[in-house]
């Protein structure tokens, strides 16, 4: 080997079935060097990281997303199967793969080791979760199963200070190993599945002796987590205190970002000339940065609650709990976690679709996911009630104001539930709902350094998004908001000139049908940066200092402005508006096409345009307007 | 027997595999396949663990030392005795 090639880092690739703990182990073996980034010309995620081999070559890492064969079915199957035949262009074919099974469970496992040895490429089979294997008297004789598979095999445990030790001594003699460049995979037949499947289960006799009393933990926990009413309970409830925390425990930390981009804003206004730049700095970066990542506290909470479960085994539960609740709506079982998710921000519950792999299920959760009540619609709907929601007590215990939340929140949900069945109608009629198979895996403890990875992971691509799709939009919302500069000697505010105010009066005669005015469709456009800015903007263009820390001040302005009808009908626009332009650019993002993303602009805009049209003119009708 | 068609606590052994046209939203062979994927090959060990709320819908299935969830519809094709 030349000098030149010994520099060139080596390509390796882990590859397993799903709940092998193939992420543990890649996190082990890389720890914080990690990177995420899309494969080319798809949106499946490339996770890749580098490491060092003891004997001073460095390796780049590529976990592969989970799978059972290399028979593709889904986009981050087919990511898997190119990869490892090498078919990228832009990639190089991995010089080692390492396959990962988990100790415990075997069987499909080492069938998958039999059809990846038809590729060719060097292979190790890593034996991984060695510690519970032992532990439950499951005893491998490691020189009978390499012996049979034809496959070098090394114990890990991932989460275990010093478990991949053996594993990275071997990667220095493994990695000289060549390609055989005779061997071709091709897809397996039934009949070779089946034969492979029983050789796999030879080998497991001949080379594992499972302890005649199997662990009954497992058991033990499903009798009540699987429980047909108990197991229902149990989810709820665990949904509740996750709420809870997303919304309280986030609370004062979004309150120190918002009070730090404010003092940021302040700070510009003092340092700038007054003008373009300083707007510009103010408006347009700190101001719509900032109320983008004002959510990014209540992001990490989420993320950590969904890395916890799934770790701990219970995501797949949660799946197979609801399948039957969200199958009648022509949802997957695993779109549950996403549109939960989507109760704080629908883009984490955009990103959080991945674990879908049906992509038709995947792309209905995505369409409906905006749906769901933000947090971000809770400036605005807190704002209105106030203001025209009288605070009386209805049924002789329940508030007024608190009733039309909940109603604005089930509203959310029930047209969520309905968009997809629709959907499934529209797009899918001749087409039966795809398989729900799903491994249920054994519970384990989750590992604090393994969820802290898979959070900060998360988090950087959370910012990466802010600071590139969604602050590209943000600057164009302020340029609409911002130019023409108004004239020389304006009164009014300075919006009132911009190209927003020209598309408010435009839109005016579209938008009287449904009770708004000019003002309301001005506060709009800057409101498409996240719905939370409309009440600012509302200030703005009804010309109150101070924004936001005067929401109290601006319900009152509105009070006198607005008719109650209006005010109703604002409330019914806020449920289904595709006001947020990075959920659209993330849409955009995760299903790759502007097709999608124009369909969910179009199809919430129809609905919110009908939704205030009925409210404005019921509630006229009643009396209200 | 189907699958399918078992209630909560049953027990026996896989005889064969046999989707019938195309219910699941694939094809025959392509379900055939995924089922073997997940293990479910004759001779294979299996046991209902659990059933959903609803129409007792999905079911939750232990093959040999792996439990595997799955709808009533796909179990419909394998055929157990």
């Amino acid at each position: 080997m030349s000098v030149a090639s010994q520099a060139e880092p080596l390509h390796f690739a882990l590859i397993g079935t799903p709940n092998s703990g193939k992420t543990a182990l890649f996190n082990a073996l890389t720890g914080s060097r990690q990177k995420v980034a899309n494969y080319p010309g798809v949106t499946v995620e490339r996770k890749s990281g580098l490491l060092q081999t003891p004997g001073g070559r460095s390796v780049n890492l590529i976990d592969l997303p989970g799978t059972y064969s290399l028979r593709a079915r889904s986009p981050d199957e087919e990511v898997t199967r190119d990869f490892v035949l090498g078919r990228f262009a832009s990639e190089a074919a991995p010089d080692l793969l390492l396959c990962v099974a988990d100790s415990t469970n075997l069987r499909l496992a080492l069938r998958l080791v039999l059809e990846l040895k038809r590729v060719g490429r060097p292979l190790l089979l890593v034996l991984n979760m060695i510690d519970i294997a032992r532990r439950r008297g499951i005893d491998i004789d490691l020189d009978r199963l390499s012996a049979e598979l034809g496959v070098p095999v090394i114990t890990a445990a991932a989460v275990r200070r010093g478990g991949t030790d053996d594993l990275m001594r071997r990667l220095d003699e493994l990695a000289l190993e060549g390609a055989d460049t005779q061997a071709q995979w091709q897809s397996p037949t039934a009949g070779e599945l089946r034969a492979a499947q029983r050789e796999a289960d030879r080998i497991i006799a001949a080379a594992v002796k499972t302890p005649a009393t199997p662990d009954t933990l497992t058991a033990r926990l499903d009798a009540v987590l699987l429980h047909p009413v108990a197991g229902l309970i149990i989810l709820l409830a665990i949904l509740f205190v996750m709420f809870q925390a997303v919304f309280s425990w986030a609370k004062p930390l979004m309150d120190q970002i918002t009070a730090g981009f404010d003092a940021l804003g302040v700070l510009s206004q003092a340092w700038l000339p007054e003008g373009l730049l300083q707007s510009f700095v103010q408006n347009g970066v700190i101001s719509g940065v900032g109320s983008v990542i004002v959510f990014l506290p209540q992001i990490l909470i989420l993320f950590l609650f969904i890395l916890l479960l799934e770790d701990l085994g219970y995501m797949a539960r949660a799946a197979f709990l609801m399948d039957r609740i969200m199958g009648g709506a022509g949802l997957h079982g695993r779109a549950f976690i996403p549109l939960l998710s989507s109760f704080a921000c629908a883009i984490p519950g955009i990103m959080a679709t991945r674990v879908i792999d049906n992509p038709r299920d995947r792309l209905t959760t995505i369409l409906v996911a905006p749906l769901m009540t933000c947090s971000a619609r809770i400036p605005v709907y807190t704002l209105i009630i106030a203001a025209f929601i009288p605070d009386r007590t209805v049924w002789g215990f329940a508030s007024l104001q608190g009733v039309v939340m909940f109603g604005l929140y089930a509203a959310g949900i029930v047209s969520a539930l309905g968009v997809s069945a629709l959907a499934k109608f529209m797009f899918w009629r001749e087409s039966p709902t795809p398989p729900f198979m799903l491994e249920l895996p054994d519970y384990k403890l989750p590992r604090p350094r393994s969820v802290l990875m898979g959070v900060y992971t998360r988090a950087k691509m959370f910012l990466h998004r802010a600071g590139t799709t969604i602050f590209s939009m943000m600057v164009l919302i302020w340029f609409l908001a911002s130019f023409p500069r108004p004239p020389a000697g304006a009164t009014g505010p300075a919006i009132d000139y911009s190209l927003a105010a020209w598309i408010g009066h435009a839109m005016e005669p579209i938008t009287s049908a449904i009770g708004f005015n000019w003002q309301i469709n001005v506060a709009l456009i800057p409101g498409m940066a996240a719905r939370e800015v409309a009440v600012a903007a509302l200030g703005t263009v009804y010309a109150i200092e101070g924004g936001k820390e005067n929401a109290a001040q601006i319900g009152q302005t509105l009070a006198q402005h607005w008719s109650l009808a209006t005010a109703l009908s604002v409330l019914a626009w806020y449920i289904f508006a595709p006001q947020c332009a990075s959920t659209l650019a993330v849409i955009k993002r995760e299903t790759g096409s502007w097709k999608w993303m124009a369909v969910t602009f179009g199809y919430m805009l129809a609905l919110a345009y009908a939704a205030s049209l009925v409210t404005y003119n019921v509630a006229a009708a009643l009396g209200a307007g | 027997m189907a699958l399918g068609l078992a209630h909560r606590g049953f027990r026996g052994r896989i005889t064969g595999i046999a989707p019938a046209g195309e219910a699941s939203g694939v094809p025959a062979d392509e379900l055939e396949r995924r089922l073997l994927e997940l293990g479910f090959t004759e001779g294979a060990e299996v046991e209902i663990l659990h059933e959903g709320l609803f129409g007792r819908d999905p079911i939750a299935v232990r093959v040999n030392d792996a439990t595997v969830a799955i709808r009533r519809r796909e179990a419909m094709a394998i055929l157990v005795s």
